[in-house]
């Protein structure tokens, strides 16, 4: 009969993502170290994988050469104006789109066709419409973020409380406070997750836009690296992008932690 | 200001929501509007606000709003609608940016509503911070500051829990006593309705029509809660609405 009894086992533990530090840093050095290891043991062929430490060395040419730069400021300046025109159209028509029935009706189709298509596709086309210097670049990391900020931005301004729209009706605020000060800022943290996406794939296009008359550029870099099997700056130039991909998303992040001091 | 409520029916597609509703709303007095759930009264009350059109039927106003009134018809929603991207004074100041009063006159309203709902503290405190009642105290506030001729409250206590409802009721009466104002309240709390008060509306189930209207003469600052005469005219109540809330339990949601 003596029952001591025994302890309630826990199983509340789990499902809830806190913030690690430094671990995202600990695997990217692993898989650095490994492929290091691997290609001086010669257990990876220097065909298969370039050695870090060369890439790294590759690097540090291009960046005392000066190279680094002039091939880092066109990309820089092609992906931040070919964003810029890309988001700010995407977030306007989106939010028209979350606005009007009517607009929604004739869009959301035209954008539905619109998104599944390559870019790149189009590049030849770009050339032709808006010439083979910067205009087709533009153009063409423009409409690749474009899409994706569109369809970010409607669904964000669904998503924004109706009651709190109802509310701003029933103090008689006018249609543009509503807009201003209840739809924007409620759909704006869909906005900003929206924007990762949308950079990301920026980046990507932007090789892609410096495929056809670029002479100099990241991706020019890292398509004649490529054309001439030349491994070493192949990495050197991916790594750029990699690095770009880190800097515009943690720039994301600061500006969320900014914008949206009200959530938590 | 009067409000006067003309034979309003309402119907969403095939559902008949609301048959032939005629109030009469005096100004300086409290009418609670109670029912059944699901039997309109919040559709009601929206279009005493303007937020929704009746099938037929209309709403009228009669008489001036008071001087310095913003937004005759105010309400107060039961999920309290603050935006949660602005601190306390903020939304309150949301009521008040699109009318042409100058910063000054803003910041003495502002200062003025949150006196009135001992909100001062809380200032530039977000609404994630406050508590449940707190939120509505910056809701009531809000209203407050456009200085409404009639505030027309969404079951403003229902989210909050038992205590925080009886000291926000105590509040809503001394605010009353303070500064008679005119108000619609809908509720399905019969405790709250006879301690607000002054006409009681009783809904039937859907389609709502009215089926009785009370009145009770006891002023507001000297009812309290398990007072005789209350309790009697809950009672009353109660029986007026129980099999049918018990129906209504029953039927199935539309829209």
């Amino acid at each position: 009969m003596a029952d001591a009894g025994r302890p309630v086992p826990f199983r509340g533990g789990g499902f809830r993502p806190g913030r690690v530090r430094g671990v995202g840093l600990a695997v990217f050095v692993l898989l650095i170290a490994l492929a290091e290891w691997g290609t001086r043991t010669g257990w990876i062929s220097s065909l298969t994988l370039p050695r870090p430490s060369d890439v790294g060395a590759t690097l540090l040419n291009l960046a005392h050469s000066g190279m680094l730069w002039t091939h880092l400021a066109p990309s820089l300046s092609r992906l931040v104006v070919g964003a810029a025109l890309g988001i700010s159209a995407g977030i306007g028509v989106g939010v028209l789109i979350g606005l009007f029935s009517l607009i929604r009706a004739g869009l959301i189709p035209l954008i539905a066709a619109l998104f599944p298509i390559p870019k790149i596709a189009l590049l030849p086309l770009f050339v032709i419409w808006f010439g083979i210097d910067e205009g087709s670049k533009y153009a063409l990391i423009a409409l690749g973020t474009f899409t994706p900020t569109v369809v970010a931005t409607y669904g964000a301004v669904d998503n924004v409380d109706r009651t709190l729209i109802r509310m701003g009706q029933s103090f008689g605020l006018s249609w543009a406070s509503i807009v201003r000060k209840i739809v924007m800022p409620g759909a704006l943290p869909g906005i900003l997750s929206g924007l990762r996406v949308s950079l990301a794939i920026g980046i990507i296009l932007l090789v892609a836009a410096e495929m056809l008359g670029a002479e100099y550029g990241i991706g020019s870099y890292i398509l004649q690296a490529g054309s001439l099997y030349d491994l070493e700056r192949l990495f050197a130039g991916v790594v750029i992008l990699s690095a770009l991909g880190v800097a515009t998303s943690s720039a994301i992040g600061w500006a969320e932690r900014r914008l949206l001091d009200w959530r938590s | 200001m009067d409000l006067t409520v003309s034979s309003v029916s309402h119907r969403y597609g095939t559902v008949e929501v609301l048959r032939d509703i005629s109030l009469d709303i005096p100004g300086g007095r409290i009418l609670c509007i109670v029912g059944p759930s699901g039997c309109g009264k919040s559709t009601l009350l929206r279009m005493i606000g303007g937020l929704e059109m009746p099938s037929s039927g209309t709403v009228l106003h009669r008489g001036a709003p008071p001087e310095g009134c913003l937004n005759p018809l105010t309400f107060v929603f039961q999920d309290f609608a603050l935006l949660p991207w602005r601190s306390v004074e903020g939304n309150i100041s949301l009521a008040l940016e699109d009318h042409p009063l100058s910063r000054a006159q803003k910041a003495e309203l502002i200062s003025d509503v949150l006196t009135r709902t001992k909100l001062s503290e809380f200032r530039a405190a977000w609404p994630r911070q406050l508590s449940g009642g707190m939120k509505q105290r910056v809701a009531i506030a809000r209203a407050l500051a456009v200085n409404p001729a009639v505030m027309l409250m969404d079951e403003p206590l229902s989210a909050l829990d038992a205590q925080t409802r009886e000291l926000l009721m105590d509040d809503l009466v001394t605010l009353w006593t303070r500064a008679p104002f005119t108000a619609v309240y809908v509720t399905h709390n019969l405790a709250e309705a006879v301690r607000l008060g002054h006409r009681i509306v009783v809904l039937s189930r859907r389609p709502g029509m009215i089926r009785e209207i009370v009145e009770i003469d006891m002023p507001l600052e000297a009812r309290c809660d398990g007072d005789p005469v209350l309790e009697a005219h809950k009672a009353r109540l109660w029986k007026l609405m129980r099999d049918q809330a018990a129906a209504a339990d029953m039927e199935l949601q539309h829209g």
